[in-house]
């Protein structure tokens, strides 16, 4: 075993899955190949689980809540305004934000594949790279709404993004009332990663774990 | 290709199912997969739209039973294979027999976080756009045995052209090794009658993004 094989292998000894079995002989030949170096590896995976995650994305639209000309530039180019934010990590080019208001709700999908804002929210969730939600979003999105126990006025357009291309899209939910007045940190508490992707709602002031 | 991941608008895949305080990865290896795809495609070893075109390619039973992460290692391995970087004896032995395929770069600690910004699809344009901000346009109706990211829901239906993204590299043809071919790409929205007929929920809009080849005027 080497150094690199710790512990994300060595606790199953025998029991090791086909699975595992067959992404570790992947990594093996990759690496002894030189394509790909374990500790980099590590170092991915480990931004992914503690460093990249939706709190940057509920930093954006908390500072947006707070900040009218950066949410008019957010709205503008979303790339270029979120790099102004030095809590960020960098963003990509072709990143979208789309607000919410009374008259009109946005909700983004991927119907083709998993097309998700993965520097400002981190890895998507699997419902939303599953079969019902990339079916039924674009052809029943009230119905996926009420699944996840939201419920819109009747009359409220609903916006459905098709992520088909590289563009990323970014949703600016609604601030909640009852918040005048509060700092980013506290508004990004009410900031939820569904409410990022439409399927949510911001958290109401009450609603937050106290 | 027409293929079971085009999934917009299928019916009797049931209810959405959140799960709450979900963890990023589910499995250690989930996370050596997708660490290892960001790899190879730091190194240029293969375009994202050959990652989803190498998944797409999957047959239809397995791409729906394999979950996610392991419709990626499934893709991943056949892009290693297709394009000469490992061999079928390698995977079964498990271990490098043969010398490697040279990459372009190699993705290391130093330049690792770098290494995991997007990179830009922006490219200079072959002409000025055809389409702007206004106008009505219909989506061709065509269907490629090859990568496209025009779904079939919206194929041949009416719609209007709303943001203009700039020309990017276009997919039809990064992964049919033409080449980026770059092609401007539009936000077109479509009324949700056009697409799902008379009966569909008046209030909905749905947009997708096309690459100029995908559209006429209409």
């Amino acid at each position: 075993m080497t150094d690199h094989d710790h512990d994300h292998h060595a606790d199953h000894g025998s029991d090791l899955s086909e699975t595992q079995l067959r992404v570790r002989a992947l990594e093996t030949i990759l690496t002894e190949k030189g394509y790909v170096d374990p500790a980099t590896l590590d170092a991915i995976v480990e931004t992914y689980e503690t460093k990249i995650g939706p709190r940057n994305g509920a930093l954006v639209i908390a500072r947006a809540w707070s900040d009218p000309a950066f949410k008019q530039a957010l709205l503008e180019d979303a790339t270029k305004a979120v790099a102004t934010l030095g809590h960020v990590s960098r963003v990509g080019d072709h990143l979208v934000a789309v607000e919410n208001t009374p008259r009109r709700h946005n909700m983004i999908v991927c119907t083709l594949c998993s097309c998700y804002p993965w520097e400002v929210l981190g890895l998507p969730p699997v419902w939303y790279k599953s079969a019902p939600y990339r079916s039924r979003a674009v052809k029943d999105p009230r119905g996926v709404l009420a699944e996840f126990e939201v419920e819109l006025p009747k009359d409220t357009e609903i916006r459905v993004w098709d992520s088909t291309a590289e563009t990323r899209f970014l949703v600016l939910p609604m601030r909640p009332e009852g918040t005048e007045g509060w700092s980013e940190e506290r508004l990004a508490d009410l900031v939820t990663r569904d409410s990022m992707i439409g399927t949510g709602l911001a958290r109401k002031p009450g609603e937050l774990a106290q | 290709m027409n293929g079971v991941h085009d999934m917009g608008g299928m019916d009797g895949f049931g209810k959405v199912e959140a799960e709450p305080n979900e963890p990023p990865f589910h499995a250690a290896w989930e996370g050596r997969v997708l660490a290892m795809q960001r790899a190879m495609g730091h190194a240029g070893a293969w375009h994202i739209d050959d990652s989803r075109f190498a998944q797409e390619a999957l047959p239809p039973q397995v791409y729906l039973a394999a979950s996610y992460y392991w419709r990626w290692a499934l893709a991943m391995e056949n892009n290693l294979l297709a394009r000469g970087y490992v061999t079928r004896a390698e995977l079964a032995a498990g271990h490098a027999l043969q010398p490697a395929k040279p990459v372009k770069t190699r993705l290391t600690l130093d330049v690792v976080n770098e290494g995991l910004v997007r990179s830009s699809f922006f490219r200079p344009p072959q002409a000025s756009a055809r389409f702007k901000p206004g106008d009505r346009v219909r989506t061709r109706n065509f269907h490629p045995q090859t990568h496209t990211r025009l779904p079939r829901y919206a194929r041949d239906k009416l719609g209007v052209v709303e943001l203009l993204h700039g020309c990017h590299a276009y997919p039809d043809s990064v992964a049919t090794g033409q080449g980026d071919d770059p092609q401007w790409l539009y936000t077109v929205v479509f009324d949700s009658r056009e697409i799902w007929g008379a009966d569909a929920d008046p209030t909905l809009k749905i947009s997708i993004d096309a690459f100029e080849p995908y559209l006429e005027a209409a």
